[in-house]
């Protein structure tokens, strides 16, 4: 046993209290929760929220305006876009977190096997990430998800191949940083196995700081998943996904502009709420 | 490429400079050679049978034997491994189209003019407005202007590159009317002033990163001794931040550009698909539209390659250019 864990365990009830009052007087923070969780709560509770159905057709009322019974008018098929947009946020950021699990975990996984060894496993990861990043990823998004099929299993094979990237590099420049300090040398001393110090006692000092990449690299795999859908080797129609809704608005876009530019909103608005998500959780991991 | 140039920084003197230029030239063709590999396992790794893909669902397993014969995949791993290889090295190119007949390489190069143009203004574009908003950011620290400047990248972070695109589109061409809403113009100004949108479009994801970093290194030089030892000797600011504060923070935008380039050529390619513009991004298209393996190959070993050889470019311009580089990120 190391003397760490004890030091760090024994203040841990009044840390809570703590790390709920840093939440409070860390502003990007807080308005990133909110943002972020009043999207969660509509896209939960929507279909108690709107009379409407997604998917169902009305070509009696087709590409409306803006009104009190369509909050943002209809699209070409006479659709609720209010609606259409909340469905599509369900879709849309499911996808995400899912794609981004096992990204993360083989990214930690073989940032800290490459920072900690050194040598040749260093090599090797290097050389491998330098070929993928080589390639333009939105070129290796679309091919692959292109040559896995369109649709939800292509995002999750491209983002299991190419999305570990971001991850392994940050987290192998820490790892490399604190093989050098003294508690990863005393770790070493008492005998423990490489891959105890590894899980043990690097894994909980890099995760602070892959978690605010992870919030980053959220809005970029979002962006890649609707341009996906915009280019139409995304998510299959008629499920909504902000990137079908956009290319669908888009030849109606001298007489009902909004259908395009709304659902480009959402993607932004998401982008803000993770950036200051990830802002925030960086700042008060910085000030301890 | 950055990981190994750490070893790298002990080298010094004039001999130590040219084992580093060897250096990286060796690590750039093995980069090389993997690519290469890459691109041969691209439509391999991947779950489903590319003739299947080209056929159909429903074709006859005889026809799926002929086309597995036309693509050379009846062959061993190894076998159509060397065969690709053998065609990479002695015509550099990766077969022929399926559907057009003729070689990928001459397809793809009556394309890319368009696209490098597009590239090459977007980069015009994008350096001279990032070194303008990073300017006005750093001289104004802590100001109105200087907040306005750095929330920009937080709020364009999660901006969709095509989405921006036809919300340019909307407001220049369709209500301003300066702009064509689409496709390529006749003769120099015509394909100036088409190419306009796109350029502004791709350069406007690339501004925010260059904003963010090129602020802190010029907030970095005008803090530096030099500087305060110029301003004490009475040099009027105006001319340090033209003369030596830009100068220093040019080669930083330049190398930046560089990492970027691989982000910039993947965005390029989705622009001109709102714009409907025939460059590689619509070849692209079509030959994933038409199952067309070779060419889809062809396209992503070239982006790869200029790649690396961009990457590698910069780095030697920027060495040329401040010694201090040398090895370093």
């Amino acid at each position: 046993m190391t003397t760490t864990t004890p030091d760090i365990q024994l203040p841990e009830g009044k840390k809570q209290v703590n790390g709920l009052r840093r939440i409070w007087n860390t502003p990007s923070l807080l308005i990133g929760i909110i943002m972020f969780a009043v999207l969660i709560l509509l896209a939960l509770f929507i279909p108690y929220l709107s009379p409407y159905h997604p998917t169902e057709q009305n070509l009696s009322a087709f590409l409306q305006p803006p009104s009190s019974t369509h909050w943002l008018g209809t699209d070409q098929l006479g659709r609720d876009l209010f609606t259409r947009l909340i469905y599509a946020a369900r879709t849309d950021l499911t996808i995400m977190v899912l794609a981004e699990i096992i990204p993360f975990c083989t990214g930690v996984l073989l940032g800290m096997l490459s920072g900690y060894y050194g040598k040749w496993t260093d090599r090797i990861i290097a050389l491998i990430t330098d070929t993928f990043i080589a390639f333009p990823f939105y070129l290796i998004v679309i091919i692959v998800a292109f040559a896995s099929g369109a649709g939800e299993r292509g995002i999750y094979i491209t983002f299991i191949l190419v999305g570990w990237i971001v991850f392994a590099r940050v987290v192998r420049g820490l790892s490399a940083s604190f093989r050098e300090q003294e508690w990863v040398a005393s770790a070493q001393t008492l005998g423990l196995p490489g891959s105890r110090i590894i899980l043990r006692h690097l894994l909980p000092n890099v995760l602070p700081q892959a978690v605010v990449v992870l919030m980053t690299d959220m809005v970029g795999l979002l962006v890649a998943i609707v341009t996906l859908g915009y280019l139409g080797i995304g998510i299959a129609p008629p499920t909504p996904d902000w990137g079908t809704m956009i290319s669908d608005g888009q030849p109606f876009i001298t007489t009902a502009w909004w259908l395009s530019a709304v659902p480009g909103f959402a993607v932004v608005y998401t982008g803000i709420a993770l950036s200051l998500l990830g802002d925030g959780l960086a700042d008060i991991w910085r000030k301890k | 490429m950055m990981n190994s140039r750490r070893t790298l920084t002990g080298a010094q003197g004039n001999n130590g400079s040219y084992k580093w230029l060897g250096i990286a030239l060796v690590r750039a063709l093995i980069v090389i050679l993997c690519v290469m590999t890459a691109v041969f396992f691209l439509i391999r790794i991947v779950p489903g049978d590319p003739a299947k893909m080209i056929l159909g669902e429903y074709s006859t397993p005889e026809a799926l034997k002929n086309m597995h014969h036309t693509l050379g995949l009846d062959l061993p791993l190894w076998e159509q491994f060397i065969r690709f290889m053998k065609t990479l090295f002695t015509q550099g190119d990766t077969g022929n189209s399926i559907i057009m007949g003729t070689s990928a390489r001459e397809l793809i190069m009556q394309r890319a003019p368009v696209t490098l143009l597009l590239i090459l203004i977007a980069c015009v574009l994008a350096i001279i407005t990032a070194l303008l908003l990073a300017t006005a950011a750093a001289t104004h620290k802590d100001k109105l202007l200087d907040h306005l400047i750095r929330i920009f990248p937080a709020i364009t972070l999660g901006m969709p590159i095509f989405w921006v695109g036809i919300l340019l589109i909307l407001l220049f061409s369709v209500r301003l009317g300066w702009f064509p809403v689409g496709g390529v113009g006749e003769g120099f100004t015509g394909t100036l002033r088409s190419l306009a949108l796109p350029a502004i479009t791709v350069a406007f994801s690339q501004i925010p990163t260059l904003v963010r970093s090129l602020r802190a290194q010029m907030l970095e030089v005008l803090e530096s001794d030099f500087v305060v030892t110029l301003r004490a000797s009475g040099i009027p600011s105006r001319v340090i931040l033209f003369k030596h504060v830009l100068r220093n923070s040019a080669l930083p935008t330049l190398m930046l550009l560089g990492v970027n380039i691989s982000y910039l050529i993947g965005g390029t390619l989705v622009v001109e698909q709102v714009f409907g513009i025939k460059g590689i991004g619509s070849l692209l298209f079509t030959s994933i539209s038409n199952r067309d393996f070779p060419v889809i190959q062809g396209i992503a070993l070239y982006c790869a390659l200029s790649v690396v050889i961009i990457s590698l470019l910069i780095e030697i311009i920027s060495w040329w250019l401040d010694p201090r580089t040398k090895g370093k990120q």
